[in-house]
C-alpha cells in the first residue's frame, strides 16, 4: 500500500517537476514568472494527441518531435510577447504572460472544443507484480524518462558552455552580456528547453491520466509553479525536489481525505513552508541594497 | 458655482438618472446588465489598483476577496435579515466588505514580511484555499453553490458603490498617507528613512482594497443570484489584472477605462462566438507590447528623462 502510493507520488511528482523546471529556468534567467507555462504544457499534450491520432506516430518518434515543436513554440512566444518588454516594468511582461496563457487556452477551446479528449494508449500496458506491489510499464517509463531528463538538464547546465552562460546570466544581468554572452540566444535556449520539458510532461499526463482538455494546464501549471517556489525559484534541484514533494503530498492527502481537500492542503503547505523558509529550500536569500 | 460642488453635484445627477432608470425601466435590461457589470468591474479594478498600482505590489487574490464578500453578503441577506427586502441591502454589502477586509488583514500580516514576489504567491494560495474552503464548508451549499440570492443589485446601487470606491481610492492616494503608499512603491528604503512605517502602510492599503473587493463581491452575488466556488477561480483574478493594466495602473481613470473597455469589448465581439475570447487576449498582448504602461498610464521613463 505504502510502496504503491509512493509510486503514484513519483509519477505525479515527475510531471510537476518537469513543468516546474521551465518556470524556474525562465525565472532564473529573466526574473519573469512565465504564467503561460501551464498552457504550453496543455498545448504539448494536444500536439502529441494530434501526432498520434491523425498521423499515427509511435511514441518513440512522437516524443522528440513534440519536444522540438513545443520548444519552438516557446521561442516564438518569448520573441513576440516577452522580448519587446524586457526593458519595461517587470509587471508588463507578467501581464502579457497571463494574456498569452489565456490566448493558448481559448485558442485550443475554439479549435478543438471544450469537451475532454481521450488520449490514446500509445504503449500497451503491462502490469508487473513484484511481491506485494504492482508497477505498470507506463509508470516505470514516466518515472525513468523524467529522471533521465532531469539529470540530463542538470549536467547540461553544470557542464556545457551554454549552461555556464545561463548560470552567468541568472547570476548577474548587467555583467554577463559584457563578457560576450549573447543574451537573446541564451534566453531562446532557456525557453526552448523549458517548453520542451513541459511538452514531455504533457505526453506523460496523457499516458497516465488519459483524458485531456483545454483547461488542464491551469491547475497543473499553478501547482508546478508552487513546486518551483517551494524548491526555491531559480534552482533546478529545488524545482525537482518541490515537484516530487508536491506529488507526494497530493497523493497522500487524497489517500486519507476526500479529494476536495487536496488543493487546500497543497496550498496550505506552501504557506507553511514559506513562513519558515521564505526563499524555498534551495533559493538564495535576496538582499535589499540601497 | 464653486468648484467644490461640481463633484457632488455630478454624483447626485448620476444617482438621479440611475434611480429613475431603475424605477421606470428606462433602458433595456440587457444594457442595464452590462452597465452593472462594468460598475462592479470598476469597483474591483480600482481597489486592486491601490495595491498593484500605487503600492507597486503584485496581488492575484482579488477573486478571493470577491468570493468572501459575495458569500458573506449573500449569507446576511438570506439568513440574518431574510424578510427585510432590499431595505437592509447596504448592511449586507458592508458585511461583505468587512468580512473581506478581515481576511485581507489576516493575509497582509504574514504577506508583507519579505521579498518581491511573495505577495503574488501568498494571494495565489489564498485564492485556492478560499475556493477549497467554500467547497467543503457545509453551510454555503458546497460545490453546488449558493442559490436563491435575492436580486437586490440595481443600477443605482452599483453606481453609488463604484463612485464611492473611486473617490475613496483617489482621496487615499492624495492624502499624506497616500504619499506614503507611493513612496513605498518608488523606494522602500528611502521611504523608511523619512519615517514611513512601510509595513503599516502596506497593510492598511491592502485592507482597504480587500474591503472594496468584498463590496464588489456582494453586489455581484445579488446581481447573478447564484454563486459557486468555481465562479471565483484564478481566472476571475486574471480578468481584473488584465483590466487594470489595460487601462493603466497607478492612475485614477485607468481602471475605470480598462473595466469599461474590457467588458464592452467582450460583449461587442459576441458575434465571433468562442473566438471572441481568442481575440481579446491578442488585443491585450499587442497593446502591452506597444504601450506597456496601459492606455492611461504615463511613461515613467519619459518623465524621468524630462526632469533630467
Amino acid at each position: 500500500m505504502i510502496i504503491q502510493q509512493a509510486l503514484n507520488s513519483l509519477q505525479l511528482g515527475s510531471i510537476y517537476a518537469l513543468i516546474a523546471l521551465g518556470y524556474t529556468m525562465v525565472y532564473g534567467v529573466l526574473r519573469l514568472i512565465n504564467f503561460a507555462h501551464g498552457d504550453v504544457f496543455m498545448v504539448g499534450a494536444y500536439a502529441a494527441l494530434f501526432l498520434a491520432v491523425s498521423l499515427g506516430f509511435p511514441l518513440i518518434a512522437l516524443a522528440p518531435l513534440t519536444f522540438v515543436a513545443i520548444g519552438l513554440l516557446g521561442i516564438v512566444i518569448e520573441r513576440i510577447a516577452y522580448k519587446p518588454l524586457r526593458g519595461a516594468a517587470r509587471v508588463s511582461a507578467v501581464i502579457t504572460a497571463l494574456a498569452v496563457g489565456l490566448f493558448l487556452e481559448t485558442l485550443m477551446l475554439a479549435v478543438v472544443g471544450p469537451e475532454p479528449k481521450k488520449f490514446p494508449a500509445l504503449i500497451t500496458t503491462k502490469i508487473h507484480t513484484l511481491g506485494s506491489f504492482t508497477v505498470t510499464n507506463v509508470q516505470a517509463l514516466i518515472i525513468i524518462i523524467s529522471v533521465a531528463l532531469m539529470i540530463g538538464l542538470d549536467l547540461f547546465v553544470a557542464k556545457t558552455r551554454t549552461g555556464m552562460a545561463m548560470r552567468a546570466l541568472s547570476w548577474d544581468k548587467t555583467f554577463a552580456p559584457l563578457l560576450g554572452i549573447n543574451v537573446d540566444r541564451i534566453v531562446s535556449i532557456t525557453f526552448f528547453i523549458g517548453a520542451g520539458l513541459a511538452a514531455m510532461a504533457g505526453i506523460f499526463t496523457g499516458l497516465a491520466y488519459p483524458v485531456i482538455d483545454p483547461y488542464m494546464g491551469i491547475m497543473v501549471g499553478w501547482k508546478a509553479f508552487v513546486s518551483a517556489v517551494i524548491g526555491g525559484t531559480g534552482s533546478i534541484k529545488g524545482a525537482v525536489l518541490g515537484g516530487f514533494l508536491l506529488g507526494a503530498v497530493e497523493i497522500l492527502s487524497t489517500a486519507f481525505l476526500p479529494s476536495t481537500y487536496k488543493d487546500m492542503i497543497v496550498f496550505g503547505l506552501l504557506l507553511v513552508i514559506l513562513l519558515f523558509k521564505p526563499q524555498g529550500f534551495f533559493g538564495t536569500p535576496a538582499q535589499k541594497k540601497v | 458655482m464653486p468648484s467644490k460642488f461640481i463633484g457632488p453635484g455630478l454624483f447626485l445627477c448620476g444617482l438621479a438618472v440611475t434611480l429613475s432608470c431603475d424605477a421606470l425601466h428606462l433602458i433595456n435590461p440587457y444594457i442595464a446588465q452590462i452597465l452593472m457589470y462594468i460598475g462592479i468591474n470598476v469597483i474591483m479594478t480600482s481597489s486592486l489598483n491601490l495595491v498593484n498600482g500605487y503600492l507597486g505590489e503584485f496581488s492575484v487574490g482579488h477573486a478571493a476577496f470577491m468570493a468572501v464578500g459575495a458569500y458573506a453578503a449573500a449569507f446576511f441577506s438570506l439568513s440574518i435579515f431574510p424578510h427585510c427586502g432590499p431595505l437592509l441591502f447596504p448592511l449586507s454589502l458592508l458585511a461583505g466588505g468587512f468580512a473581506s477586509g478581515i481576511i485581507g488583514f489576516l493575509v497582509a500580516i504574514p504577506a508583507f514580511k519579505a521579498r518581491d514576489d511573495y505577495l503574488a504567491i501568498i494571494t495565489l494560495a489564498l485564492i485556492m484555499i478560499t475556493k477549497s474552503m467554500f467547497e467543503n464548508l457545509p453551510w454555503f451549499g458546497g460545490p453546488q453553490g449558493y442559490s436563491g440570492i435575492p436580486k437586490y443589485t440595481n443600477l443605482s446601487w452599483v453606481f453609488a458603490a463604484a463612485v464611492m470606491t473611486v473617490v475613496v481610492v483617489r482621496n487615499v492616494v492624495r492624502s499624506g498617507f497616500g504619499r506614503g503608499i507611493i513612496a513605498v512603491r518608488d523606494d522602500e528604503v528611502a521611504a523608511t528613512l523619512v519615517s514611513v512605517d512601510t509595513r503599516q502602510v502596506k497593510i492598511i492599503a491592502f485592507v482597504i482594497a480587500a474591503f472594496f473587493a468584498g463590496v464588489g463581491g456582494g453586489l455581484f452575488a445579488h446581481l447573478i443570484q447564484f454563486i459557486n466556488p468555481r465562479t471565483f477561480s484564478i481566472l476571475k483574478s486574471t480578468d481584473f489584472l488584465l483590466m487594470l493594466y489595460l487601462g493603466g495602473s497607478a492612475t485614477i481613470g485607468g481602471p475605470i477605462l480598462g473595466a469599461a473597455i474590457w467588458t464592452i469589448l467582450l460583449e461587442v465581439l459576441r458575434f465571433l462566438g468562442v473566438w471572441r475570447f481568442v481575440v481579446a487576449p491578442v488585443a491585450l498582448i499587442v497593446l502591452m507590447v506597444y504601450r506597456p504602461q496601459g492606455i492611461m498610464g504615463w511613461n515613467r521613463k519619459k518623465r524621468e528623462n524630462l526632469k533630467v
